[in-house]
């Protein structure tokens, strides 16, 4: 809009870009009625319109599981990957492409199961982006297996007598991770706070991870019944540097904690908790630098005269210097 | 010039003439540390600074740092030196300098030396305060007498440490000054090769390796009596000596590529060491991702958001891309993939040379995959091959595969400085907005081509994806549309094929054997060919740079020959073993393709001893079947 100087234009232009829910629409979202995904999605597109963001320069990127069909349903750019891999995707996308703002959606089996590698290096990396966590605890395109968040004694087809392993955390393994640097926890039935986490986490320079506890109506309808009944199954996280809570939802959720994100130590203890759920920024480390930082001082002034010049250079290391005298004599 | 006397101290004796040699293989073997490596590539630059066909070998042993004096640590270079261009490393080894006589037996086992074969060996052990080395010492040296091998015992320890402390840092150099005298190289030429090798460490290091050299010429003039010469033949224009690696980094910076994501693997790694070193200068980066999937998908994000990418690896690591790979067969992002083969089937022998991925990298990822591949036959080819597949990466929107492998990574040759095009580098972005209703997928109904997208481009907004979909990237629910994408992406196989010239043959238009071949084996086959031809055979050859698609015209060259082969190096099965027949015999990779695509009955021999074929061996072999051809 700077190239704009008549201010008339400037406005036409203005107005021209300012986007609806419906510039961020993409496919009808085939999940099933109830599923948490449809809340990420709302809550994401809402987000996309607030904060203004250009479809064209917006990039969500996805696994494989009910979560990553998530950019099917986006009106932006897309990468719909393979199973596991949406974290390196978009690192090559974030590499090469600073001007975009990059979202990564996954499941708990794409993220923490197969993919699990992944998500410890891209913590490490620390390249801005949002990665949503679509927690349900359970796999659900492939119909039921335990997944590695499933609570212990989950009966289903794979562990048709009740799983033996307690659920892995998350956000604990996250926060275990050197260069953490943003981590959060939402939960799809408050969606105010989805919002307000996505936003921050939006604004985040560095990688946002947010786990978003979901609900999956088809295979586990009843795993958050308790939480989503009884307001006291969640603590609402607040700090004047993290979110603060509004009056309507103070009153209905009475356990509320303040927290500063800062805290490492305590953001780990906080974590642990899974009773009540803590809903909010557990950690906010604005200062960790990115990688694509780090390692960007050649890219994007990649000329063909400056490869020739570097290229020339190389080619002197290795020229040899004939020596016609050396002829025989 | 290659007469002049060192020293005055020369004998005149000396100065009669020197014994005209077509070519010869020199190797300097040391335990790992000990320089031998350094005095071979300085040996191989100096031949070609001279004018001489060169073909470098590293030899590496598997360890890092192998036990000292053992069979299996010897560490150095093979080096063939010839009157014109030299394509491969040849035949068997015509004089060695060792530093001990353990890793020299380990090369005597490998049957690498000539029956009679010089060697020049340090001495020092005899005299070793261990009586196991001197004990070990005496037997191999005197076997090696019995053996018939014309065996010198020399006293570069003692030599050196007349001029320096540490004779260990300069024995090389010792060494090399003996073989520039024996092979009647100019000292002058040494010199400055010397001077340009250390250049970064300094006058004095540089003043210490020339006195050291000079030590080495003098002694072998005065006490050696063998006195070569190679003729040369001067290079056409500017010569730079690289590896096969070297030169495919060189070519990742030339196509105009600016992402390298990999992870480290055997062989194909050196490749990206270099690129780490340079990549920077010119724009570009190599990014080490925490594995070879991470890798891959790295560099097909970077490519969908924008310019084509390349991953460098090797065997196991192409293994764990082949998901990434079909993702982006299936959602056209072009993509360049260097596979350095290696030994296989899994950890296989990673140093060593194989052919062995070629039906990997075609049929890999699940599905029908199709992939463009390329094999570059010589080392200035590995360079111009990255260029190729970044174009057609990017015209076709397809991945390409080039196979490299050991033999060619780690090889030396002196190639004719390539002249800088403007038209190798990748054009930038393009990010303006697309047309209302075009679509992401509007495959042509004749090649299957479409225009890619790329985020930032208003209009163009899609999501692409590994599911079937249509034009418009939606996911397919209508049988129709897989047969009509799958048919789009085969398709531009056959219009890349459209593009293509037959390959060239080597040797007569027609005759009694053809010998077809691919990747690192082209110059020993040639060689080969070029041999029996002298002797009045009529046989060719003919390398394959295309393996998919296959250059056209092939079964039109097959038919003008009686007999037609396939030299390889990856495995097949042996007609002579008891249980094979016509119906279980497995042939080698492209024999195979060969044959199913052109219903010509094409032989094969090959060979995975895990060392470059060399050209007596296919010689024999074509001799073999041009007899069974006469039965």
């Amino acid at each position: 809009m700077n190239d704009f100087t008549d201010p008339t234009e400037c406005l036409l232009r203005l107005h021209d870009e300012q986007f609806a829910l419906e510039d961020y629409q993409g496919g009808v979202p085939r999940w099933c009625a109830g599923c948490g995904d449809n809340a990420i999605l709302s809550a994401v597109q809402r987000l996309c319109r607030d904060e203004n963001l250009r479809p064209e320069k917006t990039v969500f990127v996805s696994g494989i599981g009910c979560s990553s069909r998530f950019p099917h349903y986006m009106k932006t750019y897309g990468l719909h990957g393979i199973h596991g891999r949406a974290l390196p995707l978009a690192e090559g996308i974030r590499m090469t492409r600073p001007d975009l703002d990059v979202f990564v959606n996954t499941g708990d089996g794409d993220c923490c199961s197969i993919g699990a590698a992944h998500w410890i290096h891209a913590i490490r990396y620390n390249m801005r982006m949002v990665v949503m966590l679509h927690d349900n605890r359970i796999y659900g395109l492939t119909k039921k297996q335990a997944s590695p968040t499933s609570p212990i004694g989950l009966k289903s087809n794979t562990t048709p007598r009740g799983s033996w392993l307690d659920a892995l955390n998350p956000l604990t393994v996250t926060l275990g991770v050197q260069n953490v640097s943003f981590v959060a926890q939402a939960v799809d039935w408050i969606p105010e706070q989805l919002y307000a986490i996505l936003q921050a986490a939006y604004h985040h320079k560095g990688l946002a991870f947010v786990r978003i506890l979901q609900r999956c109506t088809e295979w586990l309808p009843k795993l958050f019944d308790e939480a989503v009944r009884d307001p006291a199954h969640v603590q609402l996280l607040h700090h004047e540097r993290g979110l603060s809570i509004s009056p309507a939802l103070a009153k209905i959720y009475p356990n509320r904690l303040e927290h500063d994100p800062r805290d490492i130590n305590r953001a780990r203890e906080i974590a642990s908790e899974t009773d009540p759920i803590p809903v909010g920024i557990l950690y906010h480390n604005p200062d960790v630098p990115c990688y694509e930082d780090l390692r960007h001082h050649g890219l994007g002034q990649h000329t063909p005269e400056r490869i020739r010049a570097g290229l020339e250079a190389e080619f002197d290391k290795f020229t040899i210097h004939p020596h016609t005298a050396a002829a025989a004599e | 010039m290659n007469e002049v006397v060192l020293t005055a101290e020369s004998p005149a004796r000396k100065a009669r003439e020197p014994v005209v040699l077509s070519e010869h293989i020199i190797e300097v073997i040391s335990d790992s540390g000990e320089g031998a490596q350094r005095c071979g590539q300085s040996l191989g630059a100096i031949a070609a600074r001279s004018g001489n066909g060169v073909w470098t070998v590293e030899i590496i042993p598997a360890e890092i740092r192998p036990p000292a004096r053992s069979v299996a640590g010897a560490s150095g270079n093979r080096i063939r030196i010839g009157t014109h261009r030299i394509t491969n490393g040849g035949g068997k080894t015509d004089l060695v300098v060792a530093f001990n006589e353990q890793v020299l037996l380990g090369r005597v086992h490998a049957g690498e030396l000539k029956p009679g074969a010089t060697i020049l060996l340090e001495d020092m052990w005899r005299e070793n305060r261990d009586p196991a080395i001197v004990e070990a010492y005496r037997r191999v040296h005197d076997q090696l007498i019995a053996a018939g091998y014309d065996v010198r015992e020399i006293p570069m320890e003692r030599e050196c440490r007349k001029l320096v402390s540490d004779a260990k840092r300069g024995k090389n150099m010792f060494a090399l000054g003996m073989i520039c005298r024996i092979y009647s190289f100019s000292p002058e030429v040494a010199h400055d090769q010397i001077g340009r090798t250390f250049a970064k460490k300094g006058a004095k290091v540089i003043d210490q390796n020339v006195m050291l050299f000079d030590a080495g010429y003098a002694w072998a003039g005065e006490n050696i009596d063998l006195h070569y010469m190679i003729p040369s033949s001067p290079a056409a224009g500017p010569q730079m000596v690289i590896n096969g690696n070297q030169a495919l980094a060189l070519g990742v910076l030339a196509s105009g590529m600016e992402l390298c994501a990999m992870y480290p693997i055997t062989p194909a790694t050196s490749a990206s060491h270099y690129l780490s070193d340079v990549f920077e200068n010119v724009g570009g980066m190599v990014h080490q991702a925490e594995d070879e999937i991470s890798a891959a998908s790295f560099a097909l994000g970077a490519s969908y958001a924008g310019k084509c990418t390349v991953t460098i690896t090797s065997g196991p690591g192409l293994s764990l891309k082949q998901e990434a790979l079909g993702l982006a067969v299936m959602g056209e992002v072009p993509m360049v993939v260097i596979d350095v083969q290696r030994g296989g089937p899994s950890t296989g022998q990673p140093t060593k040379v194989e052919q062995g991925d070629m039906f990997s990298v075609m049929f890999g990822s699940h599905g029908d995959a199709p992939k463009v591949v390329m094999a570059p036959s010589t080392i200035e080819e590995c360079f111009h091959s990255v260029i190729t597949a970044r174009r057609i990466a990017e015209t076709f929107r397809m991945v390409v595969v080039i196979l490299s492998d050991a033999s060619l990574a780690t090889s030396q040759q002196p190639v004719p400085r390539p002249e800088f095009d403007p038209a190798w580098v990748a054009a930038p972005l393009d990010l303006s907005p697309v047309g209302e209703g075009a679509k992401p997928y509007d495959w042509d109904a004749e090649t299957g081509l479409s225009r890619r997208f790329i985020p930032g481009q208003p209009g163009g907004m899609f999501a692409m994806t590994g599911l079937a979909h249509d034009r418009a990237s939606h996911v397919a629910y209508d049988p129709e549309i897989n047969q009509t994408s799958l048919r789009a992406r085969s398709l531009k196989l056959a219009a890349l094929e459209r593009t293509l010239r037959p390959p060239k043959v080597h040797g007569p238009e027609e005759g009694d054997l053809l010998v077809m071949g691919w990747g690192s084996t082209r110059g020993a086959i040639e060689e080969a060919v070029d041999g029996l031809i002298a002797e009045g055979h009529r046989v060719a050859s003919v390398n394959l740079t295309f393996l998919q698609p296959m250059q056209p015209g092939l079964k039109e060259i097959m038919q003008r020959y009686r007999r037609v082969m396939t030299i390889e190096g990856n495995y097949s099965d042996d007609p002579a073993d008891a249980i094979i027949n016509a119906d279980n015999r497995r042939y080698s990779h492209l024999a195979m393709l060969l044959r199913a695509r052109t219903l010509v009955d094409v032989d094969c021999w090959s060979e995975v001893k895990g060392q470059p074929i060399k050209p007596d061996t296919i010689r024999s072999v074509m001799l073999e079947r041009l007899k069974g051809d006469a039965s």
